[in-house]
Formats: C-alpha cells, structure tokens, sequence
C-alpha cells in the first residue's frame, strides 16, 4: 500500500512490480542448451551411421529419448515463458504503468568514455512484442512437433528454434541500442540457421547464407545510426535518447535526417523492403512453420519495432518519414504483384508478407505509429496462420506424393485443388486468415489496414504536412494494393483447396487432414484473426460497425496503452504538421471509407472466385510457360537477375582484381624488384671481392688519395 | 595467497626463462618425450601465468608498469634487462602463455619429423615473445623482437608445405628489412637521449621522456612504423603473411596468427604513440594509417573472399582484422584504442582457432582447398559445429568476442574521423561475403565426395584443445569488462600523453631540452627509477 501511495504522491514510479523478467529471456535460452546438448549427441551417432555406409539416417534413431525430449522441452519452456509474460501484462495493465521498467544486470562494456548494460526495459511497446513472440512462438513450437515429427535433426531444429526466440526477446527487450543489436544480430543468425536447416542441400544452404549477407548491409545501417546517435548524445540508452533528444536536434536537421536513414537501412534490411527484400523469399527454403514465425510474425517485424521505438527521432525527421513511408508503399505494391504470379504456395505468402510489412512502413512513416504496430499485431495472427496453414497442407502434400513415389513439387498449387474436402480444419481456417488479410470486416486485419490507409490520407490532408500531393499518391496506392491483396489471396485459396483435384487420384487416397498437434495452433490463430482487431477498433468505426454488439470497452486501447512510448513524437508532429484532417483526399470519413473498401474488398473477391476457374488449371508439369507481363512477373520483374550484375558481379570482379592484380602483379612484384634490386647490388659488391690483392691494394690507395683530397681542401 | 609466495617478485622472470628450461630439457630428452615435455612446460607457463589477472591490479600506479624490475646488463651502453606489465601487455602475455600450449597439443598428430627440434623451437618461440611484450627496455625489446624471427624461420622451412623454403625466406626478408630501420631509429634515439641526458639508457621511461623535434619525430616515427606495418601486416606490407601462413604448419600458424601479429600492434601502442606523440596526431600521419588500415580491412575481404585455398582464406581475413586493430589505435581516442587492443586479443584466439580447424581439416583429407570439401556436417558435426562458432566470432557477431572489439574500435574511429569509420564499418558486410561462403563450401551441401564422408568427428584431444578457446570467445562477448577495466589505466595514459604533447608543441623552446612538465604516464611511472638505481648499486657491489 505505502508503494502506491508514494507513486501517487510522487506522480512518477514504476506502479507495478515484474514477475522475474529475467526469466522470460533465460527459459528459451535454456531450452536451447538442453537442446543443443541433444542434438549434438544425435548428430555424431548419425554421422557415425553415414560413415559406415548407411544411406538411411533416420534408422533405430526416431525411437530415443533424444527424439521425443525436444518435442516436450522446445515448447515447454515457451509456454512458461509466455505465461510469465501474461501474468506481467496483467500486472501491468492493473499497476497502470507510464514509466518503462528497468533491470540492470552487469556492465557489458565499459572503457572509460563510455558505459553500456546489458540491461533490459519492459514499458507498453516491448510487452505487446515479448507477448507475440512468445504467445504466437508457443502455438509454432507446437505445431512443429508435428511437423518436424521423424526429422532426423529434431533436436537440432528446436534448439535453433528456442535460441531466435532468446535473441528476439533481447531485441524487443533491450534498454539500449547495443543489446537490441546483440538480439537484431542474433536472429538473423538463427534465421540463417533455420533457413539453411536442411543444410545438405546447396540451394537451401545458399538461401541462408544469402540472407545473412543481405542483412548484414542493414546491420551496416544500424551501426552507423547508433554511432552517430553516441557521438551527438553520448549514450545509448533509449531513455536519455529520447529524453534528449528534442533538445540535442533540430526539427528536419540534416543529423536527425541522417540517423533515422541509416536506422531506415536497418529496418529495411530486417524487414525485407525495397531494396533488400531479395532474400524473404528465398528464405522460404526453410521448414514451414520457420517462415511462419520468423519470416512473417516476429524476426521481420522488428524493423517496424525499430521505427517505432525510435519514433521520436523519425518524427524529428519528416524526409526520412516520407521516405519510410514511401518504401513501404512501394513494397507493398510491388510485391502484391509478384505474389499474383507465384504457384509456390510458400512464395505467394512471402511475397504477401513483404506487401503486409509495407503497410505496417506506411503506418510508421506517415506518423500513425500505433496503427503500423496495431497491423504488426493482427498480421502475426493471419500471417502465422496462412503459413502454417500452408505447412499441413504441405505436409499432407508430401506425405501423399512420398507414399506413391511421384516426384512431383508438393508446394505448387497447380498440384493441389480440392483440398477442402480432406483438410476442412485447414481450410476454414486459412478462409478466415485469407478474410482477415483481404481487410474484410469484421475480421482482424480490416481493423488495421483501414487504419493504416485512413491515417494516410488524413496526413495528406493535415493543416502544414509536409508534401501534401506524395501522401495521397500513397494513399490511392495503399488502396490499389489492398484489392491486389484480395486477389492473389483468393486466387491461392481457390486453387489449393476448391475445384478438383490435381494431385491424382492414387495420390488423393493419401492426403489428410493434419494431426492435432498441427490443426490446434491454426484454430487458435484463426480465433484471434477474428478478434484480434477488436483490440484497437477507432471510435467512429465502433459506433458504425459494431454497435449492434453493444459498446466494446477495447476501443483505441492499443492507441491510449502506447502513448507513452508514441505521445513524444506524436506531440512534435502536431506542433509541425498542425491538426490532422480526419478525412480522405476525395472526402468523406473513415466509416464511409472503410464501408466503401470492405464492400470492393468483397467484390473482388467475388469476381476472382468467378476469374480463377479451376477446371481450367493444368498442373505444373503441363503447364505452359507465362508470356508477356505475365512472365517479366512470374520471373519478380528480374530484380535477382539484376541485382546479380550489377552488384554481385562486380564485387567478385573486384575482388579477383584485387587478388590477381593488385596482390599478385602488383604488391608481390614490386616487393620482388626492391629485392631483386638488393641482390643486385649485392652481386655488384661481391664483385669487388676478387681475391686479387693488387685490384685492392689500387682501391686501397684510391679510397686514400679521396680522403685526402676531401680533407684538404 | 599470490602474495605469500612472492609471486609478483619472480613470476615474469619465470615466463619468460621457464620455456628456455624446458627448452634444454627437450633437446636432452629421447625423441618420442619431446611432444609431452614440451606441452607440460608450456602447461607450466600457461598455469603459473594465470595468476598475473589477479596480481595486475588497475587501481595502482595508474597507467604505469606493474611487477617491474631491472638490472643492469650491458653497463657501457645502459642496456638493462628490465621486465614489467601493463594493462597493454599483461593480456598479450596471457595470450601467448595459452596459444602456445594448444598449438603444441595442436601438433601432436600434425609434426612427424624431426619433433625434438621442433618443439624446442616452439618453447624458444614462447621466450622471444613473452619477452618482447615484458621488456621495459628498448635494446632488450629489440633483442627479443628479432630472436622471435629464428624459430619462426626454421618452423615454416622445415615443417612447412611444399613452397616453404620460399615462404620463409620472404617472411624472414621483409621482417628483417623492417627490422633493421627501426634498428637505425633505435640508435639514433638511444644516441640523442644520451646526449640529452648524459647517462646511456635504453629504458622506456628514459626514452619517453626525451623530447624530439617534429621533424625527428616524423622521421623515426616513419622507420618505427614500417618495420611495425611489416610485422602487423598493414596493406600493402602484407603479401609475406597469405604465403607464411599457407607453408607454415599448423602451429606454426596458429601461433603466427595469435601473437606474432601481435607484436606489430604492440609495438603501435607501446611505442609510436608515447615516443613520437607529435607525429602519432600528425594529421597527414593520421590520414596515412587510417587511410590503410580502412584500405586493408576492405581490400583484404575482397581478397580474401575469391581464395581457393582456406588457409589462404583464412590468412587475408588477418590483414582485415589488423586494419580494425589499426584504425582502432589511430583513432586517438579512449574506445578506439581500447577497441583496437580487444580486436587484438579477440583475433588471437578465433583466428588462431580457425588455423586449428583447418589444420585439423588437413590432417583429415589432405588438402586445403575449399572446392574439396562439402557436407561435412553430416560426418563431422562437433567439427562443424565449432568450426561455425569460430567463424562468426571471427566476423564479429555480437555475443561474442570479434563483435566488442570491433564495435569500439569502429566507434571510436567514428568519433574522431566519421568517413574513415563509416568506410570501415562497411568491414561487417564483407566479412559476411568472404566467410559465409567458406563456412557453406566446407561444412554444408551435399556430402559428394567419398573421401569426405569417411571423416572422423573431433578426437577428445581436439575437444580439449577447442573448448577453452570458444569459451574464451563467448566469454568475452557477453562479459568484457574484466578485460576493459584492466585495459582502461594504461590506455588513458597513452592517450592522455599524446594529448598533453600538442601543448608542449606549440612552444618551440624546448625542442631540446627535458620536458619540464613531465606527462602522466611517467610520474606514475618513476617508481623504476628507484628500483633501478638501487640494482645499480647492487651490481657495483657485487661486480666489486
């Protein structure tokens, strides 16, 4: 009680006490070296199979305990986690917090100019991410028992699994910018692992490897941006940061401009935006439920965490702004239309995550932070879902193809078709998940992606926002690429799982739905892909849409539960941009607009549905090749193929001047002349030792005669 | 407990005397004892050298040598044998006491002529250098700076490849030419402090207080820094290190690696910067060394990353860590230098890990092209596994020991020069494209080739060698502070004496003369004297 009071009193302090932390970051960590341990000791008795000449690994292995252990520690010590993080939550949402919570736990660098701790801060932001991490991680651990079930690395994949949760939770959780590096590093690290999990093969291993360099360039960014951060400030600490942070720069000034750049080069390379997206879709080489929650629920994510977190010095920085916003948007677009070519099931939903992770950059860039966090959140529910949808379907797929030994590509939908009547669980739920995307009401993702468009346009129509003209370009882009999404998702949709199927009717036989361990994860994903949106549902559009329900007490909790993260910078853009206008370029309110793109949302799902005609498919072996348009975006508008001249290419030609010529002709040559030079003049002193005694005594006398003459006159 | 036996009296004389014991206790000994003996004395050094982290204690004599003594050697020239530590040294020393029992438990299978000679050469290897980062006295330094080069010699030309002769020829040759300039440097030093002062001396603290013209320092700056750019190597001295490494046998490299390197670096900060503070933050001098330490960690990777052969791989991404090391000093600045030391011990131990892999690679299949491995995970997952650790430690993952190192030195080349550290930090990327590719080609894709799928995992041997030295990696990425406080004295007080000298510059009246307001490091310092006189005395009793 005194605790409370003196907060009362005070009108600062932490209001609530967490529940060990610590723990939340340790548990995966832990799992990771029971795993580790495991699977090390799985991988040396199967390294000693293959070395006697056995083809086959997974022999006598499935059966020991090193197999079924994984499946209980990986995900235990996950739920734990996620239940620690609950319990904190609800504390924090009872203690009423402001001020972000704190826990120093020794110094990791310290040279006498400067001090950084390995330290942790849970506030409003971190808590919603540590919540999705481990709540949407528990549910894939799960699934991936499933899964991965017989797979003769098990252990292996959960101890990866179990570490990029432990790195994550350092990202979302760190004080200062170092840890969240540690944590921004550390899942691109697992991410590598994980995509490259089936490292003999090369294509697969390439992928990771590939993903790897790619993020490095951002990391680059990253790094750039916090030493100039230090260099200005001379901290790392978010709080002092922020705190400082008005008063050290100056609104629209080249060094804030330049920071939130370079953090921009970051963001863009984690989440897979324009120009960096190259390696997302490659990283689908990675088992299923992978992509699932690092390549669309949490590891890309953390680049919109990253601008939101650094709200305050984006919001300082309305070029950079502009530019986050228009990456977004591009992307977004973009990728939309690549995903409308793809028959890899995978690739379309890579694709579809790139465009998502542009709305959430539209939603950061254009100042509406707690909208772009709110579509992060929604989007981790649908996304997870759609790919672990996506996983039964391919594990049902392979399961039926591997019985019957055809070699067909168990990840095309041209292969598939008519899947609704051996997987309905799957089916409806990847419908609610595919509703949720397209922004249908009620379902999540119409909640948030309204938000994110409404607030672009409402920018655009701000009393001093900056380029008035770019933002409705954006605006009317947003719109375009939301009714894209409707169409590849529905296209996907009908193809897999209507019509008849493709896969062949010995193969049909074999197709089932999945095991319990695969279709409760997607049924609890498609609960919250329902009711996720409720969380952050405006004020206009309760009363409109969901008035028949009653009053829902959630609406705008997500917007009031960040203002302390968010008032700062939202507090700069008004005092800037002066009020917002709350209405669309073309005019009308954010009901009239949402009404009007869930109904064209549903038109166009309609016409596709009529469009996409599934008697007409041929499978992928018959298939022809696509013409024209179609196949510059079939082929992702060659952007691979080039960045692979131009970049590529001329760094390895670099690279092997630099060894053949400059190292080899060059360096090594001239060091051989100067040495030749010196045996040379060796050759020429050896000369004058003839042995011949009169050739020295005339030098003798000679060397006398000069010393002579040089000392006398 | 230290202090009960007297430790701080004896133990750097032990270190560096002990291998040259077990060195004559090898060569006595029948040939198949020698790889034992040699490993149980270099255990001996590595145990007793332990004890060091808890007797240097940064809270004293701040910024100056610790556990120091002297005594008069060549009297007529003021040549001392004086030995000490610092927050610089003490870790070099440390690092050299534990890589050179694993080199030698690193050789074990790998040397199989001639091993008395070989590991006598090792042990002797072990005295140069514990004595080159121990030496408090320049003519001494030297003495032991050059010795190194004789073992080093001998180890690559007879144990080495099939190009070793030539390899070692050229490694002897460019080091000795650099060598020899700083020899001049040397004596013109020794010759102006005599004439300065009136007494010969060869001591540091003697040196450091003579004071130099700016075009003297320049000059010898000039000489110091080339024979040290050789020895690191810094772009473009460093086209003896690919071939020294590629010849030299595994421990040859390993310890080549680890700390010869090292001894350049060291040389950096332990004498340009306080002998010739005017030239060290001599902008054109500045420009020059972080111009080819940036050139040096660019070019390198881009070498680096087209090699065929790992070990030459492996080799260049030493030239690019030493330009970390270089930019780190020159930035001038507290979390520069203190970075550049980090990336110095950092660099030892994975780099020195990653020579041991391969080597353990070699002794496998015999070869050393990337091209002929593949799928080794599958047969070798322990290998694989710690070959994976080494090399993202190696390319600065963050969490372990590569990351603190080059994180501060590329701040703090950031602070003092942002272009020059932003170029250099484009090092992070590069070291992604020439390692990544390697780890993949070695370790992952299919297992194709038969020769490769009969590879034995890790011996117990290998486990023991390996696992200290990961250790050491993740240990000082998650916890550096130990490491950085011991450090922190020693380099505030090189940066601080540079600093002071800028001041002292600008008058030109005391070009020659003494400098009378004596800077930091040497009050704290002078405590030597003391000793030294008292060893004068001493050795005239006794001699009497």
């Amino acid at each position: 009680m005194s605790n409370i009071n003196l907060i009362q009193e005070t009108g600062i302090g932490e209001g609530w006490e967490p529940l060990l932390p610590g723990l939340i970051i340790l548990l995966p960590l832990l799992g990771f070296f029971i795993n580790g341990v495991l699977a090390l000791w799985e991988a040396k008795k199967s390294a000693a199979i293959i070395r006697e000449g056995n083809e086959d690994t997974t022999a006598g292995l499935n059966s020991s305990k090193a197999h079924s252990w994984p499946g209980w520690i990986g995900p235990g010590v996950i739920g734990v986690a996620f239940v620690l993080t609950l319990i904190n939550f609800v504390r924090m949402l009872e203690g009423e917090a402001s001020e972000p919570i704190i826990r120093e736990y020794w110094t990791w660098m310290a040279t006498g100019s400067l001090e950084i701790a390995a330290a942790i801060q849970i506030d409003q932001l971190a808590i919603i991410m540590v919540l999705i991490i481990t709540g949407i991680g528990f549910l894939i651990h799960i699934f991936s028992v499933g899964y991965m079930h017989g797979d003769p690395g098990y252990p292996r994949y959960f101890a990866y699994l179990n570490l990029f949760i432990f790195f994550m939770l350092i990202l979302v959780m760190g004080s200062n910018y170092p840890v969240m590096f540690v944590g921004w590093e550390g899942v691109g690290l697992c991410s590598y692992l994980l995509i490259g999990y089936w490292f003999d093969q090369e294509e697969k291993a390439s992928a990771g490897k590939k993903a790897f360099i790619v993020n490095r360039i951002g990391d680059f960014g990253f790094l750039l941006a916090v030493f100039l951060l230090f260099t200005n400030l001379g901290t790392f600490d978010y709080g002092s940061i922020f705190a400082r942070g008005e008063e050290v720069f100056e609104y629209g000034g080249p060094l804030v401009t330049t920071i939130t750049l370079f953090f921009l080069l970051a963001a863009v390379g984690k989440s897979a935006q324009i120009p960096l997206y190259i390696w997302l879709p490659d990283a689908m080489a990675g088992p299923t439920p992978v992509s699932a929650l690092i390549h669309a629920a949490t590891m890309v994510t953390a680049g919109v965490y990253l601008v939101a977190r650094s709200s305050l010095l984006f919001a300082m920085a309305p070029v950079s702004s502009a530019i986050v916003a228009g990456i977004g948007v591009f992307t977004a677009f973009f990728a939309a239309t690549i995903a409308l070519k793809q028959y890899d099931i995978k690739k379309v939903l890579a694709y579809s995550t790139v465009s998502q992770l542009g709305y959430m950059f539209l939603g950061v860039g254009v100042g509406a932070y707690t909208a772009g966090f709110f579509h992060l959140i929604t989007h981790a529910f649908f996304k997870a879902l759609l790919f672990l949808g996506a996983g039964a379907v391919i594990h049902s797929m392979h399961y039926a193809l591997h019985q019957t030994h055809k070699d067909w590509d168990a990840q095309d939908i041209r292969n598939m078709g008519g899947l609704r009547k051996c997987m309905p669980i799957t089916w409806i739920t990847m419908w609610i998940a595919t509703l949720a995307i397209s922004g249908i009401w009620p379902f999540a993702g119409f909640f948030s992606k309204d938000e994110i468009i409404w607030m672009t346009g409402s920018i655009a129509g701000a009393d001093n926002a900056p380029y008035p003209g770019l933002y409705t370009v954006y605006w009317v882009m947003a719109l375009v690429t939301a009714m894209l999404t409707v169409i590849y998702m529905t296209r996907l949709m009908i193809m897999a799982f209507h019509g008849m199927n493709r896969t062949g009717s010995k193969e049909f036989g074999h197709l089932h739905e999945a095991p319990k361990h695969m279709w409760i994860p997607l049924v609890v994903l498609a609960v919250f892909s329902v009711i996720g949106g409720w969380i952050n549902v405006s004020k206009d559009i309760q009363q409109s849409f969901l008035g028949g329900f009653g009053n829902i007490p959630m609406a705008g909790w997500l917007h009031h539960w960040l203002e302390p993260v968010t008032e700062s910078a939202h507090h700069i853009q008004e005092i800037h941009w002066g009020a917002i206008s709350h209405s669309a370029p073309l005019g009308g309110g954010e009901v009239a607009w949402g009404a009007l793109s869930t109904t064209a949302a549903l038109i166009v799902l309609i016409v596709t549905v009529w469009m996409v005609r599934s008697d007409k498919i041929s499978v992928a072996t018959e298939d022809s090749d696509p013409r024209g348009l179609s196949k510059v975006i079939y082929n992702k508008w060659y952007v691979d193929e080039f960045y692979g001249h131009i970049f590529i290419r001329t760094l390895q030609r670099l690279s092997k001047f630099a060894w053949r010529i400059v190292d080899i002709k060059i360096i090594d040559r001239s060091v051989g002349i100067v040495a030749g030079g010196m045996r040379a003049l060796g050759w020429l002193a050896s000369l004058t030792q003839s042995g011949q005694v009169n050739t020295y005594a005339f030098i003798f006398t000679v060397g006398i005669l000069l010393i002579f003459g040089i000392v006398i006159f | 407990m230290l202090n009960f036996f007297s430790y701080n009296d004896w133990i750097l004389h032990s270190l560096v005397w002990i291998p040259i014991v077990g060195m004559v206790h090898v060569l006595w000994s029948p040939e198949e004892r020698a790889k034992y003996l040699a490993l149980g004395w270099s255990t001996v050094v590595l145990v007793l050298s332990l004890g060091l982290w808890w007797a240097y204690d940064p809270a004293i004599n701040i910024g100056g040598y610790q556990l120091s003594s002297s005594h008069s050697w060549i009297r007529q020239w003021g040549a001392s044998y004086s030995l000490g530590i610092d927050g610089i040294s003490i870790f070099l020393v440390l690092l050299t006491t534990l890589t050179t029992p694993i080199a030698i438990l690193g050789s074990f299978n790998y040397i199989t002529k001639k091993e008395k000679s070989f590991y006598a050469l090792m042990l002797l290897l072990e005295f140069g250098v514990i004595g080159v980062f121990t030496a408090l006295d320049l003519f001494l330094f030297y003495v032991f700076f050059e010795m190194t080069l004789i073992p080093m010699y001998f180890i690559v030309g007879i144990w080495g490849g099939e190009r070793r002769i030539y390899a070692a020829v050229k490694f002897f040759l460019y080091t000795a030419f650099g060598s020899l300039l700083m020899l001049v440097a040397i004596l013109y030093l020794y010759l102006r402090a005599k004439t300065l002062t009136g007494v010969p001396s060869f001591a540091f603290i003697d040196l450091f207080q003579i004071s130099l013209s700016p075009t003297e320092q320049i000059w010898l700056f000039s000489a110091f820094a080339l024979a040290f750019a050789i020895k690191v190597p810094i772009f473009p001295f460093h086209t003896w290190l690919p071939d020294a490494h590629v010849e030299a046998p595994t421990p040859g490299s390993v310890v080549l690696a680890a700390v010869l390197l090292k001894m350049g670096t060291y040389g950096f900060v332990r004498f340009l910067l306080p002998l010739f503070p005017v030239a060290s933050q001599h902008p054109t001098v500045v420009m020059i060394m972080m111009t080819l330490g940036v050139v040096g960690i660019i070019y390198a990777a881009w070498v680096a990353a087209v090699q065929p052969d790992a070990k030459k791989l492996v080799a260049y991404t030493s030239v690019a860590h030493m330009g970390f090391v270089v930019i780190g000093i020159f930035a001038l600045n507290i979390n520069g230098l203190q970075g550049g030391m980090l990336v110095m011990i950092s660099h030892g131990i994975s780099t020195g890990t990653l020579f041991l892999l391969l080597g353990m690679l070699y002794e496998r299949r015999h070869t050393r092209e990337i091209e002929d491995f593949g799928g080794l995970s599958l047969v070798a997952p322990w290998l694989a596994t710690a070959f994976v650790i080494t090399a993202l430690a190696s390319i600065g993952l963050p969490g372990t020991s590569g990351f603190v190192g080059e994180f501060l030195a590329l701040l703090g080349a950031f602070e003092s020069h942002p272009v020059i550290g932003g170029l250099a930090t484009t090092g992070v990327i590069f070291a992604a494209y020439y390692m990544l590719p390697m780890v993949q080609r070695i370790h992952f894709n299919p297992l194709d080739k038969d020769k490769n799928s009969k590879i034995q995992d890790l011996s117990r041997r290998e486990i023991i060698i390996l696992a200290p030295m990961i250790s050491l990696m993740i240990w000082i990425g998650v916890y550096p502070t130990p490491f950085l406080e011991r450090m922190e004295p020693s380099v505030k007080a090189i940066i601080e004496n540079v600093e002071a000298s800028t001041s002292l510059n600008d008058s030109e009246d005391n070009k020659y003369e003494i400098i009378s307001s004596v800077p930091e490091l040497i009050i704290h310092t002078s405590n030597i004297d003391d000793n030294k006189i008292a060893d004068h005395l001493n050795s005239d009793e006794t001699v009497n």
